[in-house]
Protein backbone atom coordinates (compact mmCIF):
# COMPACT_ATOMS: atom_id res chain seq x y z
CA UNK A 1 0.00 0.00 0.00
CA UNK A 2 1.40 3.38 -1.02
CA UNK A 3 0.06 6.84 -0.22
CA UNK A 4 0.37 9.17 -3.19
CA UNK A 5 -0.37 12.88 -3.00
CA UNK A 6 -1.32 15.08 -5.95
CA UNK A 7 -1.31 18.86 -5.93
CA UNK A 8 -3.45 20.15 -8.79
CA UNK A 9 -3.01 23.42 -10.68
CA UNK A 10 -5.67 25.06 -8.51
CA UNK A 11 -3.67 24.05 -5.44
CA UNK A 12 -5.95 21.31 -4.22
CA UNK A 13 -4.11 18.54 -2.37
CA UNK A 14 -5.48 15.03 -2.76
CA UNK A 15 -3.96 11.93 -1.20
CA UNK A 16 -4.84 8.52 -2.64
CA UNK A 17 -3.85 5.01 -1.73
CA UNK A 18 -2.89 2.35 -4.23
CA UNK A 19 -1.42 -1.11 -4.29
CA UNK A 20 -0.68 -1.78 -7.96
CA UNK A 21 -0.94 -0.38 -11.46
CA UNK A 22 0.38 2.97 -12.63
CA UNK A 23 0.07 6.30 -10.85
CA UNK A 24 -1.67 7.63 -13.98
CA UNK A 25 -4.40 4.97 -13.71
CA UNK A 26 -4.90 5.78 -10.03
CA UNK A 27 -5.19 9.48 -10.84
CA UNK A 28 -7.60 8.96 -13.75
CA UNK A 29 -9.80 6.56 -11.76
CA UNK A 30 -10.09 9.19 -9.06
CA UNK A 31 -10.62 12.13 -11.41
CA UNK A 32 -7.46 14.07 -10.57
CA UNK A 33 -7.74 17.30 -12.54
CA UNK A 34 -5.06 17.76 -15.20
CA UNK A 35 -4.22 14.09 -15.64
CA UNK A 36 -6.06 12.73 -18.66
CA UNK A 37 -4.01 9.66 -19.57
CA UNK A 38 -5.24 9.79 -23.16
CA UNK A 39 -3.03 6.98 -24.48
CA UNK A 40 -3.77 4.67 -21.59
CA UNK A 41 -0.16 4.65 -20.42
CA UNK A 42 2.00 3.74 -23.43
CA UNK A 43 4.05 6.94 -23.32
CA UNK A 44 2.61 8.56 -26.42
CA UNK A 45 0.40 11.44 -25.23
CA UNK A 46 2.13 13.27 -22.34
CA UNK A 47 -1.25 14.05 -20.75
CA UNK A 48 -0.03 12.51 -17.49
CA UNK A 49 2.79 14.96 -16.82
CA UNK A 50 3.67 15.62 -13.15
CA UNK A 51 6.52 17.33 -11.31
CA UNK A 52 7.90 15.26 -8.47
CA UNK A 53 8.60 17.39 -5.40
CA UNK A 54 12.41 17.58 -5.22
CA UNK A 55 12.64 15.89 -1.82
CA UNK A 56 10.77 12.85 -3.22
CA UNK A 57 12.78 12.22 -6.37
CA UNK A 58 14.60 9.30 -4.75
CA UNK A 59 11.27 7.46 -4.50
CA UNK A 60 10.40 7.70 -8.19
CA UNK A 61 13.80 7.13 -9.72
CA UNK A 62 14.78 8.41 -13.14
CA UNK A 63 12.83 8.66 -16.37
CA UNK A 64 13.64 6.29 -19.22
CA UNK A 65 15.09 7.61 -22.46
CA UNK A 66 11.78 7.49 -24.31
CA UNK A 67 10.08 9.33 -21.47
CA UNK A 68 12.83 11.96 -21.34
CA UNK A 69 12.59 12.56 -25.09
CA UNK A 70 8.87 13.05 -24.76
CA UNK A 71 9.23 15.50 -21.88
CA UNK A 72 12.01 17.41 -23.60
CA UNK A 73 9.45 18.89 -25.96
CA UNK A 74 6.93 19.77 -23.27
CA UNK A 75 6.99 23.48 -22.55
CA UNK A 76 6.66 23.22 -18.77
CA UNK A 77 9.02 20.31 -18.31
CA UNK A 78 11.92 20.55 -15.88
CA UNK A 79 14.29 18.09 -14.26
CA UNK A 80 11.57 16.98 -11.83
CA UNK A 81 9.15 16.08 -14.61
CA UNK A 82 7.78 12.58 -15.03
CA UNK A 83 5.04 10.94 -17.05
CA UNK A 84 3.12 9.32 -14.25
CA UNK A 85 1.94 6.43 -16.43
CA UNK A 86 5.55 5.29 -16.13
CA UNK A 87 5.43 5.28 -12.31
CA UNK A 88 4.44 1.82 -11.06
CA UNK A 89 2.77 1.86 -7.67
CA UNK A 90 4.75 0.02 -4.99
CA UNK A 91 5.84 0.51 -1.39
CA UNK A 92 8.80 2.47 -2.70
CA UNK A 93 6.48 5.29 -3.80
CA UNK A 94 4.81 5.62 -0.39
CA UNK A 95 4.55 9.26 0.65
CA UNK A 96 5.45 10.74 -2.73
CA UNK A 97 4.07 14.19 -3.59
CA UNK A 98 3.40 15.06 -7.23
CA UNK A 99 2.47 18.45 -8.64
CA UNK A 100 0.19 18.07 -11.66
CA UNK A 101 1.67 19.98 -14.59
CA UNK A 102 -1.53 20.98 -16.37
CA UNK B 1 3.24 -11.20 -47.34
CA UNK B 2 -0.02 -11.27 -45.46
CA UNK B 3 -2.78 -9.04 -46.78
CA UNK B 4 -2.92 -7.07 -43.56
CA UNK B 5 0.77 -6.14 -43.58
CA UNK B 6 1.94 -2.66 -44.45
CA UNK B 7 5.61 -2.30 -45.19
CA UNK B 8 7.44 0.96 -44.63
CA UNK B 9 8.56 2.60 -47.87
CA UNK B 10 10.57 5.25 -46.01
CA UNK B 11 13.10 3.04 -44.17
CA UNK B 12 16.14 3.49 -46.35
CA UNK B 13 15.77 7.20 -46.97
CA UNK B 14 14.92 7.79 -43.32
CA UNK B 15 18.12 6.07 -42.20
CA UNK B 16 20.46 7.45 -44.84
CA UNK B 17 19.18 10.94 -45.55
CA UNK B 18 16.40 11.77 -43.11
CA UNK B 19 14.05 13.56 -45.46
CA UNK B 20 12.25 12.85 -48.71
CA UNK B 21 10.78 15.10 -51.38
CA UNK B 22 7.56 15.15 -53.32
CA UNK B 23 5.80 17.48 -55.66
CA UNK B 24 2.22 18.34 -54.79
CA UNK B 25 0.51 20.29 -57.57
CA UNK B 26 3.60 22.47 -58.11
CA UNK B 27 3.92 23.25 -54.41
CA UNK B 28 6.77 20.94 -53.40
CA UNK B 29 7.08 19.29 -50.00
CA UNK B 30 10.14 18.31 -47.95
CA UNK B 31 9.09 15.22 -46.01
CA UNK B 32 10.50 14.81 -42.49
CA UNK B 33 10.95 11.11 -41.83
CA UNK B 34 12.72 10.63 -38.49
CA UNK B 35 10.83 10.33 -35.22
CA UNK B 36 12.85 13.09 -33.55
CA UNK B 37 12.56 15.50 -36.48
CA UNK B 38 8.85 14.90 -36.88
CA UNK B 39 8.23 15.55 -33.20
CA UNK B 40 10.42 18.65 -33.20
CA UNK B 41 8.72 19.93 -36.33
CA UNK B 42 5.28 19.40 -34.84
CA UNK B 43 6.36 21.13 -31.64
CA UNK B 44 7.87 24.20 -33.31
CA UNK B 45 4.69 25.91 -34.48
CA UNK B 46 6.47 29.24 -34.93
CA UNK B 47 8.81 27.98 -37.65
CA UNK B 48 6.34 25.47 -39.06
CA UNK B 49 3.01 27.15 -39.42
CA UNK B 50 -0.48 25.73 -39.64
CA UNK B 51 -2.37 28.98 -40.20
CA UNK B 52 -1.32 29.42 -43.81
CA UNK B 53 -3.66 29.80 -46.82
CA UNK B 54 -6.62 27.50 -46.14
CA UNK B 55 -5.94 24.08 -47.65
CA UNK B 56 -2.21 24.53 -48.11
CA UNK B 57 -0.95 22.41 -45.23
CA UNK B 58 -3.00 19.45 -46.36
CA UNK B 59 -1.36 17.02 -48.78
CA UNK B 60 -2.64 16.80 -51.46
CA UNK B 61 -3.18 20.53 -51.20
CA UNK B 62 -6.79 21.70 -51.19
CA UNK B 63 -6.17 25.35 -52.05
CA UNK B 64 -8.00 24.87 -55.34
CA UNK B 65 -11.13 23.43 -53.80
CA UNK B 66 -11.72 25.41 -50.65
CA UNK B 67 -11.34 28.84 -49.12
CA UNK B 68 -12.87 28.01 -45.74
CA UNK B 69 -10.26 27.75 -43.01
CA UNK B 70 -10.55 24.48 -41.11
CA UNK B 71 -10.60 25.09 -37.37
CA UNK B 72 -8.69 24.51 -35.11
CA UNK B 73 -6.07 22.83 -37.22
CA UNK B 74 -5.41 25.72 -39.61
CA UNK B 75 -5.08 28.24 -36.78
CA UNK B 76 -1.87 28.91 -34.86
CA UNK B 77 -1.39 29.79 -31.20
CA UNK B 78 -2.41 31.82 -29.28
CA UNK B 79 -5.79 31.86 -31.02
CA UNK B 80 -5.63 28.12 -31.51
CA UNK B 81 -5.93 27.55 -27.77
CA UNK B 82 -9.10 29.62 -27.51
CA UNK B 83 -10.76 27.34 -30.05
CA UNK B 84 -9.41 24.16 -28.45
CA UNK B 85 -10.74 25.30 -25.08
CA UNK B 86 -14.30 25.23 -26.38
CA UNK B 87 -13.85 22.13 -28.54
CA UNK B 88 -11.86 19.84 -26.24
CA UNK B 89 -14.61 19.19 -23.65
CA UNK B 90 -17.08 18.37 -26.43
CA UNK B 91 -14.66 16.00 -28.16
CA UNK B 92 -13.93 14.25 -24.84
CA UNK B 93 -17.58 13.19 -24.49
CA UNK B 94 -16.77 9.69 -25.83
CA UNK B 95 -15.28 8.99 -22.39
CA UNK B 96 -18.75 9.17 -20.82
CA UNK B 97 -20.45 5.90 -19.94
CA UNK B 98 -23.74 6.85 -21.57
CA UNK B 99 -21.99 7.75 -24.79
CA UNK B 100 -20.13 4.44 -24.83
CA UNK B 101 -23.35 2.52 -24.23
CA UNK B 102 -24.87 4.09 -27.35
CA UNK B 103 -21.76 3.39 -29.38
CA UNK B 104 -21.74 -0.21 -28.16
CA UNK B 105 -25.34 -0.62 -29.29
CA UNK B 106 -24.46 0.74 -32.74
CA UNK B 107 -21.39 -1.44 -33.23
CA UNK B 108 -23.10 -4.56 -31.84
CA UNK B 109 -25.93 -4.17 -34.32
CA UNK B 110 -23.46 -3.72 -37.16
CA UNK B 111 -21.45 -6.80 -36.17
CA UNK B 112 -24.68 -8.82 -35.94
CA UNK B 113 -25.49 -7.65 -39.46
CA UNK B 114 -22.20 -8.84 -40.95
CA UNK B 115 -22.28 -12.11 -38.99
CA UNK B 116 -25.50 -12.92 -40.81
CA UNK B 117 -23.95 -12.33 -44.23
CA UNK B 118 -21.91 -14.79 -46.32
CA UNK B 119 -19.28 -12.15 -46.83
CA UNK B 120 -19.01 -8.40 -46.61
CA UNK B 121 -16.94 -5.56 -48.06
CA UNK B 122 -15.45 -4.22 -44.87
CA UNK B 123 -14.75 -0.80 -46.39
CA UNK B 124 -18.15 0.17 -47.79
CA UNK B 125 -20.41 -2.05 -45.70
CA UNK B 126 -18.71 -2.00 -42.33
CA UNK B 127 -16.11 0.71 -41.70
CA UNK B 128 -17.96 3.46 -43.61
CA UNK B 129 -21.23 2.65 -41.87
CA UNK B 130 -19.56 2.41 -38.48
CA UNK B 131 -17.81 5.76 -38.94
CA UNK B 132 -20.90 7.57 -40.23
CA UNK B 133 -23.16 6.24 -37.49
CA UNK B 134 -20.63 6.98 -34.77
CA UNK B 135 -20.37 10.52 -36.11
CA UNK B 136 -24.03 11.10 -35.21
CA UNK B 137 -22.99 10.56 -31.58
CA UNK B 138 -20.03 12.89 -31.85
CA UNK B 139 -22.21 15.61 -33.37
CA UNK B 140 -25.13 14.69 -31.10
CA UNK B 141 -27.56 14.57 -34.04
CA UNK B 142 -30.21 12.10 -35.17
CA UNK B 143 -29.03 8.59 -36.12
CA UNK B 144 -30.76 8.64 -39.50
CA UNK B 145 -28.56 11.53 -40.67
CA UNK B 146 -25.89 8.90 -41.21
CA UNK B 147 -27.76 7.40 -44.18
CA UNK B 148 -26.95 10.44 -46.30
CA UNK B 149 -23.29 10.49 -45.22
CA UNK B 150 -22.96 6.80 -46.05
CA UNK B 151 -24.37 7.51 -49.51
CA UNK B 152 -21.50 9.94 -50.15
CA UNK B 153 -19.05 7.03 -50.20
CA UNK B 154 -15.72 6.70 -48.45
CA UNK B 155 -14.22 9.97 -49.64
CA UNK B 156 -15.58 13.40 -49.05
CA UNK B 157 -13.21 15.21 -51.37
CA UNK B 158 -12.40 12.46 -53.83
CA UNK B 159 -14.01 10.29 -56.43
CA UNK B 160 -12.49 7.13 -57.85
CA UNK B 161 -9.32 7.93 -59.72
CA UNK B 162 -9.26 11.63 -58.92
CA UNK B 163 -7.14 13.06 -56.12
CA UNK B 164 -9.39 16.03 -55.53
CA UNK B 165 -12.86 16.70 -56.74
CA UNK B 166 -14.25 20.19 -56.27
CA UNK B 167 -17.82 19.19 -57.15
CA UNK B 168 -17.79 16.47 -54.56
CA UNK B 169 -16.37 18.78 -51.90
CA UNK B 170 -19.13 21.27 -52.74
CA UNK B 171 -21.74 18.68 -51.74
CA UNK B 172 -20.30 18.59 -48.23
CA UNK B 173 -19.92 22.39 -47.99
CA UNK B 174 -23.50 23.01 -49.16
CA UNK B 175 -24.77 20.39 -46.76
CA UNK B 176 -22.95 21.99 -43.82
CA UNK B 177 -24.18 25.47 -44.80
CA UNK B 178 -27.75 24.19 -44.79
CA UNK B 179 -27.31 22.43 -41.44
CA UNK B 180 -25.89 25.62 -39.91
CA UNK B 181 -28.89 27.60 -41.16
CA UNK B 182 -31.21 25.00 -39.66
CA UNK B 183 -29.43 25.24 -36.32
CA UNK B 184 -29.69 29.04 -36.38
CA UNK B 185 -33.44 28.83 -37.04
CA UNK B 186 -33.96 26.04 -34.55
CA UNK B 187 -31.13 25.56 -32.03
CA UNK B 188 -30.82 22.10 -30.47
CA UNK B 189 -28.35 20.01 -28.47
CA UNK B 190 -26.12 19.36 -31.50
CA UNK B 191 -22.56 20.51 -32.21
CA UNK B 192 -23.70 23.11 -34.77
CA UNK B 193 -25.86 24.84 -32.16
CA UNK B 194 -23.23 24.54 -29.46
CA UNK B 195 -20.67 26.20 -31.72
CA UNK B 196 -23.08 28.94 -32.82
CA UNK B 197 -23.67 29.77 -29.16
CA UNK B 198 -19.95 29.72 -28.26
CA UNK B 199 -17.61 32.63 -27.89
CA UNK B 200 -13.93 32.78 -28.65
CA UNK B 201 -11.99 35.62 -27.03
CA UNK B 202 -15.23 37.44 -26.29
CA UNK B 203 -16.78 37.21 -29.75
CA UNK B 204 -19.38 34.78 -31.04
CA UNK B 205 -18.17 32.32 -33.65
CA UNK B 206 -19.08 33.39 -37.18
CA UNK B 207 -20.94 31.10 -39.55
CA UNK B 208 -17.73 30.71 -41.51
CA UNK B 209 -15.86 29.61 -38.39
CA UNK B 210 -18.55 27.11 -37.45
CA UNK B 211 -18.35 25.78 -40.99
CA UNK B 212 -14.57 25.47 -40.64
CA UNK B 213 -14.94 23.32 -37.53
CA UNK B 214 -17.64 21.17 -39.10
CA UNK B 215 -15.73 20.53 -42.34
CA UNK B 216 -12.78 19.36 -40.30
CA UNK B 217 -14.98 17.13 -38.16
CA UNK B 218 -16.45 15.50 -41.24
CA UNK B 219 -13.29 15.21 -43.33
CA UNK B 220 -10.65 14.61 -40.67
CA UNK B 221 -12.39 11.65 -39.09
CA UNK B 222 -13.49 9.84 -42.20
CA UNK B 223 -10.66 8.12 -44.12
CA UNK B 224 -8.68 7.91 -40.90
CA UNK B 225 -11.29 6.00 -38.92
CA UNK B 226 -12.12 3.85 -41.94
CA UNK B 227 -8.42 2.96 -42.31
CA UNK B 228 -7.96 2.24 -38.61
CA UNK B 229 -11.03 0.01 -38.41
CA UNK B 230 -10.50 -1.91 -41.65
CA UNK B 231 -6.75 -2.43 -41.22
CA UNK B 232 -7.32 -3.68 -37.68
CA UNK B 233 -9.97 -6.13 -38.88
CA UNK B 234 -7.59 -7.38 -41.56
CA UNK B 235 -4.91 -7.87 -38.92
CA UNK B 236 -7.21 -9.85 -36.65
CA UNK B 237 -8.32 -11.99 -39.59
CA UNK B 238 -4.74 -12.69 -40.65
CA UNK B 239 -3.65 -13.46 -37.08
CA UNK B 240 -6.40 -15.58 -35.53
CA UNK B 241 -4.49 -16.00 -32.27
CA UNK B 242 -4.57 -12.27 -31.68
CA UNK B 243 -8.37 -12.18 -31.37
CA UNK B 244 -8.17 -15.11 -28.98
CA UNK B 245 -5.55 -13.29 -26.95
CA UNK B 246 -7.60 -10.09 -26.78
CA UNK B 247 -10.53 -12.18 -25.60
CA UNK B 248 -8.53 -13.83 -22.84
CA UNK B 249 -6.37 -10.89 -21.78
CA UNK B 250 -8.56 -7.81 -21.64
CA UNK B 251 -5.77 -6.02 -19.79
CA UNK B 252 -3.69 -5.79 -22.99
CA UNK B 253 -6.47 -4.32 -25.13
CA UNK B 254 -5.41 -0.73 -24.61
CA UNK B 255 -1.84 -1.50 -25.63
CA UNK B 256 -3.05 -3.49 -28.62
CA UNK B 257 -5.16 -0.58 -29.83
CA UNK B 258 -2.28 1.89 -29.53
CA UNK B 259 -0.05 -0.59 -31.36
CA UNK B 260 -2.50 -1.12 -34.22
CA UNK B 261 -2.81 2.65 -34.49
CA UNK B 262 0.99 2.98 -34.55
CA UNK B 263 1.56 0.28 -37.11
CA UNK B 264 -1.21 1.33 -39.46
CA UNK B 265 -0.78 5.12 -39.08
CA UNK B 266 -4.18 5.92 -40.61
CA UNK B 267 -3.00 9.35 -41.74
CA UNK B 268 0.37 9.21 -43.49
CA UNK B 269 1.45 12.82 -43.10
CA UNK B 270 0.42 16.42 -42.51
CA UNK B 271 2.09 19.54 -43.90
CA UNK B 272 3.26 22.84 -42.45
CA UNK B 273 4.40 26.07 -44.11
CA UNK B 274 7.92 27.23 -43.22
CA UNK B 275 7.95 30.79 -41.87
CA UNK B 276 11.71 31.42 -41.98
CA UNK B 277 14.73 29.86 -43.67
CA UNK B 278 15.79 26.84 -41.64
CA UNK B 279 17.37 23.40 -41.98
CA UNK B 280 16.35 19.82 -41.33
CA UNK B 281 19.01 17.07 -41.46
CA UNK B 282 21.47 19.67 -42.79
CA UNK B 283 19.13 20.30 -45.65
CA UNK B 284 18.16 23.94 -46.25
CA UNK B 285 14.46 24.69 -46.24
CA UNK B 286 13.35 28.06 -47.57
CA UNK B 287 10.70 30.27 -46.03
CA UNK B 288 7.25 29.91 -47.58
CA UNK B 289 7.93 26.37 -48.80
CA UNK B 290 6.31 23.36 -47.19
CA UNK B 291 7.46 20.52 -45.02
CA UNK B 292 5.47 17.49 -44.02
CA UNK B 293 5.48 15.56 -40.80
CA UNK B 294 5.39 11.94 -41.90
CA UNK B 295 3.75 10.20 -38.95
CA UNK B 296 3.82 6.86 -40.77
CA UNK B 297 7.60 7.00 -41.13
CA UNK B 298 8.27 8.22 -37.58
CA UNK B 299 6.16 5.33 -36.30
CA UNK B 300 8.57 2.84 -37.91
CA UNK B 301 11.78 4.50 -36.75
CA UNK B 302 14.00 1.62 -35.57
CA UNK B 303 15.86 4.03 -33.30
CA UNK B 304 12.73 4.34 -31.18
CA UNK B 305 10.72 1.16 -31.73
CA UNK B 306 12.12 -2.32 -31.36
CA UNK B 307 10.84 -4.59 -34.13
CA UNK B 308 9.31 -1.49 -35.65
CA UNK B 309 7.86 -3.34 -38.64
CA UNK B 310 5.97 -5.88 -36.59
CA UNK B 311 2.74 -5.61 -34.69
CA UNK B 312 3.72 -6.32 -31.08
CA UNK B 313 0.26 -6.56 -29.62
CA UNK B 314 1.26 -5.77 -26.04
CA UNK B 315 3.96 -3.18 -26.80
CA UNK B 316 4.51 -1.27 -23.60
CA UNK B 317 6.46 1.82 -24.60
CA UNK B 318 4.81 3.18 -27.68
CA UNK B 319 5.46 6.87 -28.37
CA UNK B 320 3.71 6.70 -31.75
CA UNK B 321 2.67 9.82 -33.62
CA UNK B 322 -0.47 8.60 -35.32
CA UNK B 323 -2.49 11.31 -33.59
CA UNK B 324 0.13 13.93 -34.35
CA UNK B 325 2.11 15.63 -31.63
CA UNK B 326 2.13 18.86 -29.66
CA UNK B 327 -0.25 21.78 -30.06
CA UNK B 328 -2.18 20.37 -32.97
CA UNK B 329 -2.55 16.81 -31.76
CA UNK B 330 -5.69 15.15 -33.07
CA UNK B 331 -8.94 16.63 -31.76
CA UNK B 332 -10.76 13.42 -32.64
CA UNK B 333 -8.32 11.08 -30.87
CA UNK B 334 -10.65 10.31 -27.97
CA UNK B 335 -13.45 9.50 -30.39
CA UNK B 336 -11.17 7.27 -32.47
CA UNK B 337 -9.76 5.44 -29.45
CA UNK B 338 -13.25 4.87 -28.07
CA UNK B 339 -14.41 3.43 -31.39
CA UNK B 340 -11.48 1.01 -31.35
CA UNK B 341 -12.11 0.06 -27.73
CA UNK B 342 -15.79 -0.69 -28.30
CA UNK B 343 -15.04 -2.50 -31.54
CA UNK B 344 -12.60 -4.84 -29.79
CA UNK B 345 -15.09 -5.42 -26.97
CA UNK B 346 -17.85 -6.34 -29.39
CA UNK B 347 -15.64 -8.50 -31.61
CA UNK B 348 -14.24 -10.51 -28.71
CA UNK B 349 -17.76 -11.04 -27.39
CA UNK B 350 -19.39 -12.08 -30.65
CA UNK B 351 -16.89 -13.19 -33.26
CA UNK B 352 -14.99 -16.47 -33.31
CA UNK B 353 -12.83 -15.72 -36.33
CA UNK B 354 -12.62 -13.72 -39.54
CA UNK B 355 -11.24 -14.53 -42.98
CA UNK B 356 -10.06 -12.29 -45.77
CA UNK B 357 -11.53 -13.38 -49.10
CA UNK B 358 -10.09 -10.70 -51.34
CA UNK B 359 -8.50 -7.30 -51.00
CA UNK B 360 -7.79 -4.31 -53.20
CA UNK B 361 -5.01 -2.18 -51.74
CA UNK B 362 -5.11 1.59 -51.45
CA UNK B 363 -1.64 2.82 -52.34
CA UNK B 364 -0.64 6.46 -51.97
CA UNK B 365 1.91 7.84 -54.42
CA UNK B 366 4.10 10.29 -52.55
CA UNK B 367 6.91 11.36 -54.87
CA UNK B 368 9.59 8.69 -54.68
CA UNK B 369 7.54 6.71 -52.14
CA UNK B 370 4.54 4.47 -52.49
CA UNK B 371 2.71 3.73 -49.26
CA UNK B 372 -0.15 1.37 -48.68
CA UNK B 373 -2.52 3.13 -46.31
CA UNK B 374 -5.33 0.60 -46.35
CA UNK B 375 -7.78 -0.89 -48.82
CA UNK B 376 -10.18 0.31 -51.50
CA UNK B 377 -12.10 -2.90 -50.99
CA UNK B 378 -11.74 -5.71 -48.47
CA UNK B 379 -14.02 -8.71 -48.75
CA UNK B 380 -14.20 -10.66 -45.48
CA UNK B 381 -16.21 -13.35 -43.80
CA UNK B 382 -17.12 -13.10 -40.11
CA UNK B 383 -17.75 -16.31 -38.13
CA UNK B 384 -19.96 -16.38 -35.06
CA UNK B 385 -18.70 -17.34 -31.64
S1 LIG C 1 -0.80 8.35 -20.28
FE1 LIG C 1 -0.08 8.84 -22.24
S2 LIG C 1 1.99 9.30 -21.88
FE2 LIG C 1 1.28 8.76 -19.92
Amino acid sequence: MAKITFITSDNETITLEGTSGSVMALAVDNGIKGIDGDCGGVCSCATCHVHVLPEHVAKTGEASEIETDMLELDDDADKFSRLCCQLEISEALDGVVLRVAK
Amino acid sequence: MKKSEISCPFSEVRTNIGFGEMDDQNDPVTMLLRHKDVRKGAHDWKTFQSGSTPGRIVIPSEVNIRTTRQIPFEVDPPQHKSFRDILDPWFKRPLEEKYQAKLTAQISALVDEVLAMDSVDVISEFALKLQSRALTLLLNTAYDKSDLWISWGTHVFRSEGEALDGDKAAILYDYIDAEIDKAIANPGPDLYSVLLASEVDGTKLTKEEVKGVMILTFAGGRDTVINAVSNSLAYLADNPKSLERLREEPEIRNRAIEELIRYYAPLTQMGRVVTEDTTVCEHAIKADTRISLVWASANRDEKVFENANEVVLDRKMNPHLSFGFGTHNCLGATHARTIMKVLIEVLTAKVQSMEIISAEENIEELGEFKRKVGFHALQMKFNKK
